[in-house]
């Protein structure tokens, strides 16, 4: 279980979070859809502990990991694939993946071979790329490397930020596919971030509508694909009356 | 002919050491983007703890290692104490701090070690040898054997071990490697240490050709520095060439042309560099797919 009360982010003295409520259940998929400058990435990166909350708490499996520092909060099962990738470019697509579990990786050495396996069955598209650099990978496949690294510390749960940006249309749904792989296979649970509305809702099993730092509209799938303020604004259908 | 294979042999072995320095720069600038002014610093008390703790009675094998280990932990106590909790303040803060860090070390070393200079025997005590003409000194070997040596380890160091993946990783993307659970903050802290061990090794090795005094560090350091610019400031291999050129071209200006001139025109060729090749001679070309 993933719970956030009342959560509130400030970068500097502009406040970016307003009091976000928001949870996730074991072996589901959310999905947090807004416009840009919503606070999407804010959101993600205050849970990750890249921000220190200015309200508000963040509890996984009942307990609190806000106000820990990034690293300290990975180690505690929490992994998020930040936007635009962010893979290591100097590094080879194994050390990438190997980092990936860093903050288990003395206590969980012998494992190593068999989480690389786990990664590669997800993506073998990776294999042949094991021993080049991460800069030189498409940036499909650094998408896929990014996911795998977030996994290799076989996370409770695991952030996803727009992993659609800039991808071709085929290649966002081979990561669609995997989601639902993950969610199915490892029970993860996923919080989907999005601008790519429709992909979302394609996976999602619930999806929270964020706009200017505060959640206006939070339902099932099916709810919010209906509801008439999500259609016009971002799905892209005129409102009928 | 004789003078010139003299000049190169004379070049390379200063050079070597200023590589030494100029990778303690590359370490420390690429994983806290700090230009860490007290490098030369390092190289003071790395040669004067090793004068005193052969004046104590060490042999030379124990004093070496022991000088470089003290330096380091000076390393490692000045990172935790000056630098890392103020960590989160622009780098041009830091960056100043390092300046003071230096006068202090400065003033630390004269109140210890006094305004005389002091003597280091050579490591090798042998005969020159003699190679085409040239005197080679023992000495000058030594500290190329062990410049390849710790370039071996260096790089067995990053590129072979997983710490070495997880520093290039913070280097590269601190945030990200943050993510990956690892602690930042730590890093620094390694790289201060590893910094300030290859600085005392220069120390060492220098000392016995020109003298060890508490004032040496502004010197070697600023060379270290120079050596860095011409490399490039994020790669290792370009740091060692910057450095080994530096002190062939000090030699044969200092030779063909006058000593007197010789610190001139290596600091010529500073700005010459920041004028036409600001980013180094040697650096890679910084692409990234996005």
């Amino acid at each position: 279980m993933f719970h956030v009360t009342g959560l509130s982010t400030h970068i500097g003295k502009i406040q970016i979070l307003h009091s976000i409520d928001l949870y996730v259940e074991r072996g589901e998929i959310v999905s947090v859809i807004g416009a840009n400058g919503a606070g999407k990435s804010t959101l993600l990166n205050t849970l990750a502990g890249l921000y220190t909350p200015s309200a508000g708490t963040v509890a996984l499996e009942r307990e609190v990991i806000s106000g820990l520092p990034a690293y300290k909060v990975v180690a505690k099962g929490l992994s998020l694939v930040p936007e635009g990738r962010q893979i290591f470019p100097n590094l080879t697509v194994r050390e990438n993946l190997l980092l990936g579990m860093y903050s288990r990786y003395y206590k969980e050495k012998k494992q190593t071979k068999e989480r690389i396996d786990m990664v590669l069955d997800m993506f073998p598209g990776l294999k042949k790329h094991l021993d080049n650099l991460g800069g030189n990978l498409s940036g499909g496949e650094q998408q896929m490397l990014a996911i795998g690294r977030g996994l290799m510390s076989q996370p409770k749960i695991i952030l996803l930020d727009e992993p659609s940006m800039g991808l071709a249309p085929k290649i966002v749904n081979d990561i669609l596919e995997i989601l639902l792989r993950i969610k199915k296979e490892m029970g993860t649970m996923i919080i989907l971030v999005e601008q790519n509305v429709k992909a979302a809702l394609k996976v999602a099993d619930r999806v929270y509508v964020l706009e200017h730092g505060s959640i206006i509209l939070h339902g099932t799938k099916e709810e919010i694909s209906m509801n008439p303020q999500v259609k016009s604004a971002y799905l892209g259908m005129k409102m009928t009356s | 002919m004789d003078s010139m294979v003299q000049y190169l042999v004379t070049g390379l072995t200063v050079g070597s050491i200023y590589a030494l320095m100029a990778i303690g720069f590359v370490a420390i600038y690429n994983i806290t983007g700090i230009l860490n002014f007290a490098q030369g610093e390092f190289a003071m008390i790395g040669a004067l703890s090793c004068v005193s703790f052969v004046n104590w009675g060490l042999p030379m094998v124990a004093a070496i290692p022991a000088a470089v280990m003290l330096t380091a932990l000076i390393g490692f106590i000045i990172e935790r104490t000056a630098i890392f909790p103020v960590r989160n303040r622009s780098v041009i803060t830091l960056i100043v701090i390092t300046i003071g860090l230096s006068t202090f070390i400065k003033g630390i070393g004269l109140i210890i070690w006094g305004t005389s200079p002091h003597t280091l025997q050579p490591v090798v005590k042998a005969e020159p040898i003699k190679l085409f003409g040239a005197v080679i000194n023992p000495q000058s070997l030594f500290i190329f054997l062990t410049v390849l040596v710790l370039l071996v380890i260096l790089y067995v160091f990053f590129d072979k071990t997983f710490i070495g993946s997880a520093l290039k990783a913070s280097e590269k993307n601190p945030r990200a490697a943050s993510l990956m659970g690892i602690n930042t903050s730590s890093m620094s802290a390694l790289s201060f240490t590893l910094a300030a061990a290859l600085g005392a090794i220069a120390g060492i090795m220098i000392a016995p050709l020109t003298d060890a005094t508490y004032e040496m560090g502004f010197l070697i350091g600023l060379k270290g520095f120079v050596a860095m610019v011409i490399g490039g400031v994020n790669n290792i291999p370009g740091a060692v060439v910057g450095g080994l050129l530096l002190g062939v071209i000090e030699s044969f200006s200092g030779g063909l042309i006058s000593t007197f001139y010789s610190d001139a025109i290596a600091f010529g060729i500073l700005l010459l560099i920041l004028f036409f090749k600001p980013t180094g001679l040697f650096s890679k070309a910084a692409g990234e797919r996005v």
